[in-house]
């Protein structure tokens, strides 16, 4: 199935946006509470949890949605060097917001911490405790982390550039609005 | 539209690049005012944990703060007298939950003698049959010197060793403690303490408020108290000996199980939750929840207490912290510790390694 319209399904433009919003604020959560000794450490954490696994079940949804609906070609007269890009930054978009997820849980379960949602609400464990496996997956929550900043800093970058500077409709395909219109 | 000259340099897309330049370092200097970067006067975890080990050096693999330890394991059985005040498992009558536990000394050196200090430490995780946790980490001493982190901050960076005399200076010291009259109870305390010849003799204090949530889901300010059902025997601690406490402790244990009572006392309205150098009124009501049971001590560098990071926030359904702020102060500075000894006994790469200097294991 061809996308022909030119834009990106009404799912995927709502997916795109909300998560956005959750992945972006959950950076800002992870950096600020591990920066702080104060009740705000407390209260970020307790939203990073419970946020981090809405995010993971979001994006397999999202992932089903756009094998449903394939996206709009990108512009033809696109210099091969950036539709590579824009393609491996798409792939890398979704293999962290998959992995953050992933091993922020990991980890917890390595430390042998119990995985609390809410005051009663427990994930089981996904990783057997071991202290070398939870300095690793800290770490590595911790790079994946920064990874996934610079690459949405880049994403909309080159968001803006396709909307400011080129205007080939590759942002208006994601806000919504036809081609030219 | 779509036929943009992007080749031509117009002053219209001068200003695109300007603007899209702009997006960016705003939200990159956010990112790092949130992140602490651009804040270096906000007292952060890492900068709790350094300070402890400028204090006293870095000894890979231990605890940051209360280094010389042992592991300890037994169990808590409730006697339900806890249970119409706080839905947690580990309350319902004649529940038994298994517990890791450790006992140690503050202070950040895993060599220093047990004479030291007069306080001793109790920490304990409790394994709840329906997979939640509640840890506590307790102190032999009815007040903290402090009642928030900056002040506790401050304390360590006056107690950091002069380095012409190796040992705080007492002046810093001083001034320290004039500054901060809230540590009154805590130094009343000390001047009479002596540090006791054993753990199993000691009370310990939770000094932290919580909030239990019962059945009814009725809140009640708590704090609890472990008290031992052993008899303080007054012994002086050998003198020559600097490692008797864990001696003391296996000798107890080969004859039978140590116990303490869990000790609840509820607050009334207005009691202080967010102040650990004030007691509450002595005519506090005090609920008798049960009975802890140590019964095996293992080493602490191969015990099942080494990998716990005992973070007083992690809590089962039906106790929650209190709005005492040394509480999330804790949690995010155990959390910092516990990633640096987690990563040395890793040994990741720019983690700390053993010295040829350190001194070989001293504990048993
Ligand atoms: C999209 C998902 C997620 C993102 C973007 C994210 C991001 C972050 C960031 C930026 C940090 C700070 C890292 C540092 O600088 O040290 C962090 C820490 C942390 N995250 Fe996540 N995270 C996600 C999901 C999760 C999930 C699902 C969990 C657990 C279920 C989790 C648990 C934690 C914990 C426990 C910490 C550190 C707490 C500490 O060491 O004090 N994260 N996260
Ligand atoms: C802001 C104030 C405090 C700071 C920054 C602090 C810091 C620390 C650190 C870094 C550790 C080592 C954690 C690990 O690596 O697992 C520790 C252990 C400990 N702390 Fe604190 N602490 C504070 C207040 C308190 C209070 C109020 C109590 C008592 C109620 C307490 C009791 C303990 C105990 C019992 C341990 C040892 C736990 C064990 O045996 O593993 N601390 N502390």
């Amino acid at each position: 199935m061809k996308n022909t319209t030119g834009l990106f399904a009404l799912p995927a433009r709502i997916l795109h946006w909300l998560m956005a919003a959750m992945i972006l604020a959950m950076l800002f959560i992870g950096v600020g509470m591990v920066a702080s000794v104060s009740e705000r450490h407390a209260w970020l954490l307790r939203i990073h949890k419970p946020l981090g696994i809405a995010i993971l079940l979001l994006a397999v949804v999202r992932l089903a949605v756009r094998l449903r609906y394939p996206p709009p070609p990108l512009p033809a007269d696109l210099p091969v060097l950036q539709k590579l890009a824009a393609h491996a930054s798409h792939w890398l978009l979704y293999a962290l917001m998959i992995a953050m997820p992933l091993v922020g849980w990991a980890m917890l379960s390595a430390g042998g911490y119990p995985v609390m949602l809410s005051d009663a609400l427990r994930l089981p464990p996904i990783f057997p405790t071991s202290p070398t496996a939870f300095a690793i997956l800290r770490h590595l929550h911790s790079w994946l982390a920064m990874l996934l900043f610079l690459t949405f800093l880049a994403h909309m970058a080159a968001a803006l550039y396709h909307g400011l500077i080129r205007r080939d409709g590759v942002l208006a395909s994601m806000v919504g609005r036809r081609r030219g219109a | 539209m779509p036929e943009s000259p992007t080749s031509q340099k117009r002053p219209r897309h001068l200003g695109a690049w300007v603007l899209i330049v702009a997006v960016i370092a705003v939200t990159v200097t956010a990112f790092g005012y949130v992140g602490g970067w651009l804040a270096p006067q906000r007292l952060t975890p890492k900068r709790l944990v350094d300070q402890f080990e400028t204090n006293a050096g870095v000894h890979p693999g231990y605890r940051r703060n209360h280094a010389k330890g042992v592991c300890v394991a037994g169990y808590f059985e409730s006697n339900g007298q806890a249970a119409p005040y706080s839905v947690a498992q580990v309350f319902a009558p004649g529940q038994r939950t298994p517990v890791v536990g450790r006992f140690a000394i503050p202070g950040s050196n895993p060599y220093a003698p047990d004479s030291s200090i007069p306080i001793r430490s109790m920490a304990l995780r409790f394994a709840l049959a329906n997979g939640q946790q509640w840890r506590t980490g307790m102190n032999s001493m009815p007040v903290f010197p402090v009642a928030t982190p900056q002040a506790f901050y401050a304390q360590l960076q006056a107690q950091q060793p002069d380095p012409a005399t190796g040992k705080p200076d007492p002046q810093k010291v001083a001034a320290f403690f004039a500054a901060h009259p809230e540590t009154a109870a805590f130094r009343a305390w000390a001047k009479t303490a002596k540090p006791s010849a054993s753990f199993a003799t000691e009370s310990y204090w939770s000094l932290d408020a919580f909030v239990f949530t019962g059945p009814d889901g009725q809140r009640h300010a708590v704090r609890w108290q472990m008290v031992p059902q052993s008899a303080s025997d007054d012994a002086a601690a050998p003198a020559s000996d600097v490692d008797y406490l864990a001696a003391d402790l296996h000798q107890r244990l080969a004859h039978g199980p140590l116990q303490w009572k869990l000790l609840v006392t509820l607050a009334n309205p207005g009691d202080p939750t967010d102040d650990a150098t004030k007691t509450w009124p002595a005519d506090r009501q005090i609920i008798d929840a049960g009975t802890l049971v140590v019964d095996s001590e293992q080493a602490q560098d191969s015990g099942p207490c080494r990998d716990i990071n005992y973070d007083p926030t992690v809590l089962p359904n039906g106790i929650a912290p209190s709005d005492d702020p040394l509480l999330p102060a804790r949690s995010a500075a155990y959390a910092d510790s516990y990633l640096r000894r987690t990563s040395e006994e890793a040994h990741l790469p720019g983690s700390a390694r053993p010295s040829a200097t350190t001194p070989p294991e001293t504990q048993r």
